[in-house]
């Protein structure tokens, strides 16, 4: 270790590696033979493939095969069409515009790039609809799937309340893009043995998705992802272009490598999807809220359904009698979506948290006193205490770090040349999850231990927050404890999503260290060793070289008695210029009430990241379909608004840090998801509190700020 | 990708000679647009010629000119002493473009011939003009956002996306070009073109030439003036509308005056009639509103980029306000 490099308990444990190019990820690795995997995509929307002249790309250089719904290899699981998820190469029919049609595999990469330049499809074509607000439209007649209704109280209480505000919502299409681009290493050997390095969130289902399809035993499946350089929610399923590469190794019988392009991101690993929302909100004139009502289409693909949960936070943020949600999808003719950072809940937020600025404003009321007096004692949706809600505090918290105190409830108050400034806040929810998981603990005489399950890290520090765990139970320091994790022969444990990690694996790694501790216990009595001997001493007399234990470990009853979520809070400073419309955040405090914080460093970064994505749900960013063809316009980095430095301020981070003294042996809840639910809002009011324009259509760009009233 | 050759020269003169050779060949400097092109197979040079070991990157004052050659990288020219003290307009221009990783190999020659970011011309799925004559233009009546309001044609709405050119259109800079029988100048403003009928060609550099070096002449103005970009993210983002406005002020009248816009056409936009009736003038706000009115005649929108019409006047008077109030 570089001794130059400042070290201390909470850094990363895989820092150095990630920043010295260590790190190895999947599209690094090396086999002998690999051979390299083009995707040949779809040019029209919606039709049938009549014919694929694939002779030209079969006799250019270097190329081994092209596989296409002509000659793909078997795959039990796509012998019959139709269903979930789409079947890649089972049929001629396209469904979206991007689609993969066929795999072309040469010895080098460029050679397939080029190979697959000369596929040419003939199609014929048919009427489609790529633009998810026309199909909100027309939808209106038609019966559509989604979650069932929620009705607590009167419906549409709010129309008959003393001050009400009903208003629409609309988000773009957003998608992921995180740095590394998808795609995957396959390959299959004799005897169906198969080993992929694949970009997955969750190496257990990418294995079990394989073994599906190919009707194959899971055991011969190997999946290794150890790093991944961000996901954000498309690595939560094996998309199609993962199977093709699988199908193309076992058609050629040699390893296959694909790493799609930043334009295939746009079609190809879903998106958040668009959404259009109303929300009705209503109070008597002292700001009690007396009706909520929360509706909303989202977005889904016209062959596979996708749903989240975009109406969620309304039925249990606020204290109010009479609420009613509905949520429904309707379907495009486009790539199907998949959870994004927040996923429906941000979505949610930024409709529910805009429109309680709203009704604040119409009450001539502080947002934030309107918020600490609508504040739930209880969850009213399931009847449940919360496990541990410090909102209050929160609010107080971040309300003094931001300078709430200089702004003004009139909008536009404060104002330098043409710079308006305006201060805006938001909540942020999402569940506190505890899934199952299995950890494995070998703890050596040499003194190390290691630790192992089959989670993945897509960034968030999984290492060095079960690092850090393990070192408090057992008094190791970290750098002599190892976290293995991305392997799917390791102990089992769920996909990373849904800000659930650290609870789940968290969990079990307690539960192996409590139990290594107690076995040190015992045999240090059998040994006549006093009880607080060290571990290394009483496994060398007992001529141990080492220990091993596995724990199984889920939530138990405690879920049934207690509503577990975690909350954030986000205040945002904003400054707009009135002649060019340019919204600069000049400053962000997100305070975070998720229970214990086990990784201060890495847990702050959550946070920080959370804001990022905020700041481009919130000004930058949105995925652009030119509606005549069903193609993105500006699916590259140079057009798609991912923020930059320049556009990011100060941003502080402050932790109750307080264990939830229910969910789990740390009192730790995740934090993934509430970085960013809700900070779109805060935005978006404090623009409102800055200029007196309420935007409701993110992002919110200049041309937006002029356009408004 | 299609497979091509690749040459690398180390003088002008080979250079053009190489050129001189084949048709379908290019030049290649920092690549910074070209190689993009290639990858999106909207355009298929079949040799490329590097030419960043030709001696053309010198920054110097010559009198009352400021000489830079074409291969002087972005980044060196933004942080010049010479440019910084007589011309802090281009070197604030050239920093509002971009990135600095792409600053630091993009050149001056290859900034003038960057071309267009329209989304149409760089999907080969969709109809473009500029990449496929007579193939029809996507961004009428499609995205158009980012489009131009003036100077338009049916054929094509797109808009030059440098920064730096706006500044040098509104520096009055010469550009220097050359083929083998020698060289001849070209005022900057007559160097871009308007898309017309033949949308396919941006400029009007010749088959057979090469960019050799700007001219520009040193002026009062250095201390009052501004670049402002005004764009949907702080940095690394093709302006909505930019800004270049310098102006030299005696006794609160304004002497001299330069004023130039960009993501608003298909070349580098001066602003002449706002530049002569400001002349002469106090450097007020109502001045400053009534020279954005002028600037704005013939304007058109298309749509989606309707708000330029409101934006562009706005940002001029913020340019000029900003520039006159540096002391």
């Amino acid at each position: 270790m570089d001794n130059r490099i400042s070290k201390d308990a909470n850094d990363r444990v895989d820092g150095i590696y990630k920043v010295t190019g260590k790190a190895k990820y999947f599209a690094e690795y090396e086999l002998p033979g690999l051979t390299y995997g083009v995707l040949v995509t779809s040019t029209i929307t919606k039709g049938k493939i009549t014919a694929l002249d694939t002779k030209a790309a079969e006799k250019a250089p270097g190329v081994i095969a092209v596989i296409s719904h002509l000659n793909k290899p078997s795959a039990p699981a796509y012998e019959q069409e139709g269903g979930s998820p789409f079947k890649i190469f089972y049929t001629d029919k396209i469904f979206f515009n991007g689609q993969p049609i066929a795999i072309v595999v040469a010895n080098t990469f460029e050679r397939a790039t080029y190979a697959a330049s000369l596929v040419k499809a003939t199609y014929s074509k048919e009427e489609f609809n790529t633009d998810f607000e026309k199909a909100v439209k027309d939808a209106k007649s038609k019966k559509l799937q989604g979650q069932p209704d929620y009705k607590r109280g009167t419906e549409n209480a709010y129309k008959t309340a003393e001050v009400q505000i009903e208003s629409q919502y609309h988000l773009p299409i957003e998608t992921h893009n995180p740095m590394e681009l998808a795609g995957i290493i396959a390959d299959w050997r004799p005897n169906n043995q198969v080993t992929v390095y694949a970009k997955t969130q969750g190496v257990k289902a990418t294995q079990g998705t394989i073994a599906n399809v190919f009707k194959i035993p899971v055991e011969n499946i190997q999946v290794n992802s150890e790093f991944v350089g961000g996901g954000f929610g498309m690595g939560l399923r094996t998309w199609p272009l993962e199977i093709a590469t699988v199908m193309a190794s076992k058609h050629i019988a040699k390893p296959v490598k694909l790493v799609i392009t930043r334009m295939q991101m746009f079609t190809m690993v879903g998106n958040r999807p668009a959404a259009v929302q109303t929300v009705g909100l209503g109070a008597n004139k002292d700001g009690t809220l007396t009706g909520i009502t929360h509706r909303a289409f989202g977005e889904t693909s016209a062959y596979e359904n996708f749903t989240e949960g975009v109406v969620n936070m309304a039925k249990f943020m606020y204290q109010c009698d009479n609420v009613n949600t509905q949520y429904t999808v309707v379907p495009v003719d486009l790539g199907v979506p998949i959870w994004m950072r927040g996923p429906g809940e941000a979505t949610g937020a930024f409709a529910l948290e805009s429109a309680i600025d709203e009704l604040a404003h119409a009450l001539d009321m502080d947002p934030l006193e309107f918020r600490t007096k609508n504040d739930p004692e209880k969850d009213q949706q399931r009847n449940k205490p919360f496990s541990d809600k410090n909102i209050k505090e929160a609010y107080k918290i971040g309300a003094e770090k931001i300078g709430w105190s200089e702004r003004k409830n009139k909008p536009g108050s404060l104002i330098d040349g043409q710079w308006k400034s305006g201060y805006g806040v938001s909540i942020g929810v999402f569940n506190a999850n505890r899934g199952r998981a299995s950890v494995k603990g070998i703890l050596k005489a040499d003194g190390t231990l290691i630790l192992q399950s089959a989670t993945s890290d897509i960034g968030p520090g999984t290492g060095t927050g079960m690092t850090l765990i393990a070192s408090k139970l057992l008094g190791i320091p970290g750098d002599k404890i190892k976290f293995e994790l991305g392997d799917s022969s390791l102990p089992p444990a769920p996909s990373q999503g849904g800000s659930a990690t650290l609870s789940t694996v968290g969990s079990a790694v307690n539960d192996v260290c409590v139990s290594l501790k107690s076995t040190i216990a015992e045999l240090a009595a059998n040994s006549n060793m006093d009880a607080t001997s060290n571990f290394v001493d009483v496994l060398k007399k007992n001529s141990l070289p080492s220990i091993e234990v596995i724990r199984q470990s889920q939530a138990g009853k405690e879920r049934e008695d207690y509503s577990m979520y975690s909350f954030s809070i986000h205040f945002v400073k904003v400054k707009v210029n009135s002649l060019t419309g340019v919204v600069k955040v000049d400053k962000i405090v997100s305070v975070g009430d998720s229970g214990t914080i086990v990784s201060p460093k890495t847990a702050r970064s959550q946070m920080v990241g959370g804001a990022v994505g905020g700041v481009g749900m919130a000004l930058t960013e949105e995925s652009v379909i030119d509606h005549r063809y069903g193609r993105y316009i500006n699916n590259n980095f140079a057009d798609y608004h991912v923020p930059v430095n320049a556009d990011i301020p100060e941003i502080e981070v402050h932790f109750i840090n307080k264990p939830d003294p229910y969910i789990n042996p740390m009192g730790a809840k995740g934090m993934g998801e509430i970085a960013l639910i809700g900070f779109s809002a805060a935005v978006a009011n404090a623009v409102f509190n800055a200029t007196g324009k309420r935007i409701r259509t993110l992002p919110i760009t200049p041309d937006k700020i002029l356009a408004s009233v | 990708m299609i497979n091509f050759q690749y040459l690398r020269t180390t003088s002008a003169k080979s250079a053009i000679n190489l050129l001189l050779k084949d048709k379908n060949s290019r030049f290649i400097a920092g690549g910074t647009n070209l190689i993009d092109l290639m990858k999106r197979g909207v355009t298929a040079p079949e040799k490329l010629i590097d030419i960043n070991h030709v001696p053309l990157k010198e920054i110097e004052l010559v009198g009352n000119k400021i000489i830079i050659g074409a291969l002087a990288s972005n980044t060196a020219v933004a942080n010049n002493e010479i440019v910084n003290a007589k011309l802090p307009l281009l070197a604030m221009a050239l920093n509002a473009g971009a990135s600095a990783q792409l600053r630091n190999v993009a050149t001056v020659g290859g900034n003038m011939m960057q071309r267009t970011r329209c989304g149409y011309f760089y999907d080969i799925e969709m109809p473009c003009n500029k990449r496929q004559p007579g193939s029809g233009c996507g961004a009428v009546g499609g995205f158009n956002r980012m489009h131009a309001i003036f100077g338009t044609s049916d054929k094509c709405i797109a808009v030059h996306p440098s920064d730096m050119c706006v500044a040098l259109v509104a520096l009055d800079a010469v550009v220097v070009l050359a083929n083998a029988k020698g060289e001849r100048n070209v005022l900057f403003k007559d160097f871009h073109r308007l898309a017309g009928d033949t949308p396919q060609i941006d400029n009007n550099l010749k088959a057979d030439e090469m960019i050799i070096r700007l001219e520009i002449p040193t002026n009062n103005m250095a201390k009052n003036s501004h670049y402002l970009k005004v764009r949907d993210r702080a940095s690394y983002a093709f302006a909505l509308v930019s800004v270049a406005a310098g102006m030299e002020v005696v006794d609160d009248k304004i002497i001299n005056v330069r004023l130039a816009m960009g993501g608003v056409a298909h070349k580098p936009w001066r602003l002449t009639a706002a530049e002569d009736f400001l002349k002469g003038k106090e450097p007020s706000l109502g001045n400053f509103g009534q020279a954005a009115k002028l600037a704005m005649s013939g304007a058109k929108g298309f749509g989606e980029n309707d708000f330029k019409l409101q934006m562009a006047p706005n940002t001029i008077i913020e340019a000029l306000t900003i520039a006159k109030s540096k002391a």
